[in-house]
């Protein structure tokens, strides 16, 4: 049995990667058309002279980076809460923001946007895309955290107070320093999440706030040229190397 | 008569160790016999050996007679108690017993299943599942879903060790009634000396992957072959490359005349165990030996105390010599 | 834990700004979507009084019950295919000794990837001038491209590989935490290995499987951006119909009215899922 389970184990995972693979072969074909031509870098090139899609990712930066200071900060300070003593209501809310589907939160955000914006006499753009990749990503920050939480021992902050410190100090330095590596594990999947995210992104960005996935996506439809192919290889090398380096530091 | 299960030459090594080195035995028919050792000297890797879940490197594993080094677990005529009992949690005590009869496809089977139970007296538990019954209560379920399948060896795997130690001391006895039942030769596994002694007709001992003695039990206690057998099986008192147990070292606070060896001594302490009191000494040659005496004794001639200068004796015969 | 009043003080700021949180940025929005559920549709698209149920009424519209069944229809096919391809391969790492991880890792890192560049490889090789296509007319075996592309398969092709990651590692987990020793014992009382998979293994998965079920099945149910990238907006699920609602209807309160019973559905699940993990699963 162990054979078959081998090859069929093969063949799955062929599934799982060839589709990103062939994806990143011809990101370096030379003709526009899917026939494979030679080798070229030129799709390459043309991303950075592209300004759309040179001003979507600058505003994709800038949403993930605001977006992931504030949803590590406010992440971690509640999974430590709620590490103290937990709460029901708090815990269910984080929970249920993670499986609810994305439409559905976009929509309750724009929803939320469009009515105060009644009083607040905003109007949408980076700023509201990016309190909405607060809305989703804080809940991820959580989860990580809590996890390295489970394997720090209360002890240790029992015997800072012990020695004088006040709980605040305890925590500044005992449990933070402790916290540090789960805290770069979160911040480095908040950053994927939300550089990622189209959906959400979509339904609250403004007119001139458009992100890299809003820019890629429309070109999909298009069914436009290979600089799809070309970007999609980066993210997919720049967003793997993330991940890899989070679990990484997560493991430590 | 031809032995139920034969061992020639048996070696299994792995990546980092020889687990069991060159063994041979045969195990004759209807017995209760034990492999004895710490932990570590292979004993187990042996029971894996017989039951099929290891290969062995090289040497051969007989059952009745035939290698069956080719034959895979569920082609063997063995069965095993495993040490935590391995019980099917999502079935109930009656399933358990009744799944090797099940894959086997034997006929009366409801017929079969209620006379283990009664055979290790749980009848009323068929339909309770594992995590409803006791330890002891589990390890019969174990006990009767192997024996079910009327194997030609029943393997158990340190089956006593899981259990607290009063209720150890009763399955004992009740193992070796069971065996006595049943007539199916048990090959038990442990590292408990008590447990080996008690429960087998005759038992080997094992040591860094190999067997350092074979024999019943009052041949491996009183009569044992190498030093490490002497000091695994109980205490010893080392005095001059002579071993002796401290149940038969005695203390005299006179010379004794009877023709036994003595020593002189001094008391160093003395240790009351309740049914007996062990008196430690110190040897002018340096060597520590512990006696042990019955209670009365020691109150007979008084008790003894820390500093006392005595003799350490004994009778010859009751030496244990090593080459 | 002992919490003394200091510790007590140290939480309650600290949980400050999620409850902030939960309160501006998750309450408030869906407390917003449940209002406007039950508002009228304006004359330029806004919304304002009477109240009025009309909005849930219309789910029950032949047309609206059918995108509905059809949502639950594909979530279905996606969740039993992930079940059955995603079912050997936990099984396949669980017995990979010291290279679980790595095989672990192979499963999750493309998720972790862009979710939208995942969706654009299949475009990618699925469009009638796609790879397949073009490959397949090369070597001559068909002369016009086929449609892999705009239609029912392609959405629940996505579903599954968007998804099976859902399966594999709750699976997975049960099957790493059965104890090797119920299979030896199955195997010392006479089972061979199949009989050892139907009697022993999958009965014991079943928590595992239950969980990674769920948590396949949930966001399936909820999908948008698979169904419109793969089902090219013939493929119409309850995601795409909440999204069209807000942007080309422009019937915010009826797109209000599906989201909030698509999120009733989401929280049934939940509840099912908070019940089996109970039952000792994880």
């Amino acid at each position: 049995m162990k054979r078959w389970l081998g090859l069929y184990a093969a063949a799955v995972y062929c599934f799982l990667h060839l589709p990103l693979v062939i994806l990143a072969v011809f990101s370096f074909n030379s003709s526009r058309f899917t026939v494979w031509q030679g080798f070229s870098l030129h799709w390459y090139l043309a991303i950075f002279q592209d300004r759309q899609l040179g001003e979507s990712a600058w505003n994709s930066v800038i949403v993930a980076v605001a977006a992931t200071i504030l949803s590590t900060a406010a992440g971690t300070l509640c999974a430590y809460g709620l590490w103290k003593r937990g709460s029901t209501l708090l815990s269910g809310s984080l929970y249920l923001s993670l499986v609810t589907p994305e439409i559905v939160m976009g929509i309750s955000l724009l929803a939320l946007f469009q009515w105060s914006f009644r009083w607040l006499h905003w109007r949408m753009g980076l700023h509201t895309v990016i309190l909405a990749h607060v809305a989703f990503s804080i809940a991820y920050v959580v989860i990580v955290i809590a996890a390295r939480l489970r394997t720090f021992s209360p002890a240790l902050e029992e015997a800072a107070l012990d020695l004088g410190a006040t709980e605040w100090q305890a925590f500044r330095f005992v449990t933070l320093p402790a916290l540090l590596p789960g805290i770069v594990a979160a911040a480095l999947l908040a950053l994927t999440v939300s550089f990622d995210d189209y959906v959400i992104t979509s339904m609250v960005a403004g007119v001139d706030s458009e992100t890299l996935p809003m820019v890629i996506y429309a070109m999909a439809r298009r069914g436009a040229s290979p600089v799809i192919n070309a970007i999609s290889a980066l993210i997919v090398v720049v967003f793997g190397a993330l991940v890899l380096i989070s679990e990484r530091v997560r493991e430590s | 008569m031809e032995s139920i299960l034969e061992l020639r030459g048996l070696v299994k090594l792995f990546p980092n160790q020889r687990a069991v080195d060159g063994i041979s035995l045969k195990i004759p028919r209807g017995g209760f016999y034990s492999l004895l050792g710490p932990s570590g000297c292979g004993k187990t890797t042996t029971l894996r050996l017989i039951a099929g879940f290891e290969q062995p490197t090289s040497g051969e594993v007989l059952l009745d007679g035939a290698v069956v080094n080719a034959q895979k677990p569920y082609q063997r005529n063995v069965s095993t108690v495993f040490q935590n009992y391995a019980l099917f949690p999502h079935l109930t005590a009656a399933d358990n017993i009744a799944f090797g009869l099940k894959r086997k496809n034997q006929s009366g089977i409801e017929r079969k299943v209620r006379e283990a139970l009664e055979l290790v007296r749980l009848t009323g538990k068929e339909l309770s599942y594992p995590a409803q019954l006791s330890g002891g209560e589990r390890q019969r379920v174990a006990l009767a879903r192997s024996l079910v399948l009327q194997p030609d060896v029943l393997l158990l795997d340190e089956p006593l060790a899981a259990l607290d130690p009063k209720l150890r001391k009763q399955m004992r006895l009740e193992l070796k009634e069971m065996q006595r039942r049943v007539g199916i030769t048990f090959l038990l596994v442990t590292h408990d000396q008590e447990e080996a002694l008690s429960m087998s007709d005759q038992l080997a001992v094992m040591n860094a992957g190999s067997i350092e003695q074979v024999g019943t039990p009052q041949d491996v206690y009183l009569r044992p072959s190498t030093r490490f057998v002497a000091g695994f099986l109980g205490a010893v008192n080392w005095i001059d490359g002579i071993g002796l147990r401290p149940e038969v070292t005695r203390i005299s606070r006179t010379l004794p005349l009877n023709g036994g060896r003595f020593r002189p001594a001094t008391v160093t302490g003395s240790v009351f165990l309740g049914n007996c009191v062990h008196v430690l000494t110190r040897l002018e040659s340096g060597e520590d030996a512990v006696a042990e005496i019955p209670r009365d004794d020691t109150y007979k001639d008084g008790a003894y105390q820390a500093g006392e200068r005595i003799h350490v004796c004994w009778n010859p015969s009751d030496e244990m010599i090593f080459p | 834990m002992k919490t003394t009043s200091g510790w007590e003080r140290l939480r309650a700021w600290f949980l400050l700004p999620a409850w902030i949180w939960m309160a501006v940025l998750f309450a408030a929005p869906f407390a917003i979507v449940v209002i406007y559920s039950l508002l009228t549709r304006g004359a330029y698209g806004g919304l304002g009084l009477p109240w009025t149920a009309e909005n849930y009424q219309r789910l029950l519209d032949p047309l609206y019950l059918g995108i509905v069944l059809r949502s639950f229809a594909m979530a279905a096919a996606a969740t039993a295919i992930c079940l059955l391809l995603g079912f050997p391969l936990a099984l396949f790492i669980s017995r990979a000794g010291s290279h679980k991880n790595i095989y672990l890792q192979l499963v999750i890192l493309p998720f972790w990837t862009s979710f939208l560049v995942r969706l654009y490889a299949w475009l990618f090789l699925l469009r009638d001038t796609g790879l397949i296509n073009t490959a397949l007319q090369h070597l001559g075996l068909i002369h016009d491209p086929l449609p892999l592309l705009y239609n029912d398969g392609a959405v629940l092709l996505g579903l599954v590989y968007g998804y099976l990651p859902f399966m594999v590692l709750p699976v997975y987990a049960t099957l790493e935490r059965l104890d090797p020793a119920l299979v030896e014992a199955a195997a010392d009382l006479g089972s061979k290995p199949w009989p050892t998979l139907l009697h022993v293994i999958l009965p014991l998965s079943a928590p595992g499987v239950r969980a990674g079920s769920i948590l396949v099945f949930i966001p399936a149910l909820g999908a948008y951006l698979t169904p419109d990238l793969l089902g090219g907006g013939r493929t119409v699920l309850i995601g795409n119909l909440v999204q069209n609602q807000f942007t080309t209807a422009r019937d915010w309160p009826f797109g209000a009215s599906i989201s909030v019973g698509l999120m009733a559905l989401v929280g049934v699940l939940v509840l099912l899922m908070l019940r089996s993990e109970r039952e000792g699963l994880v």
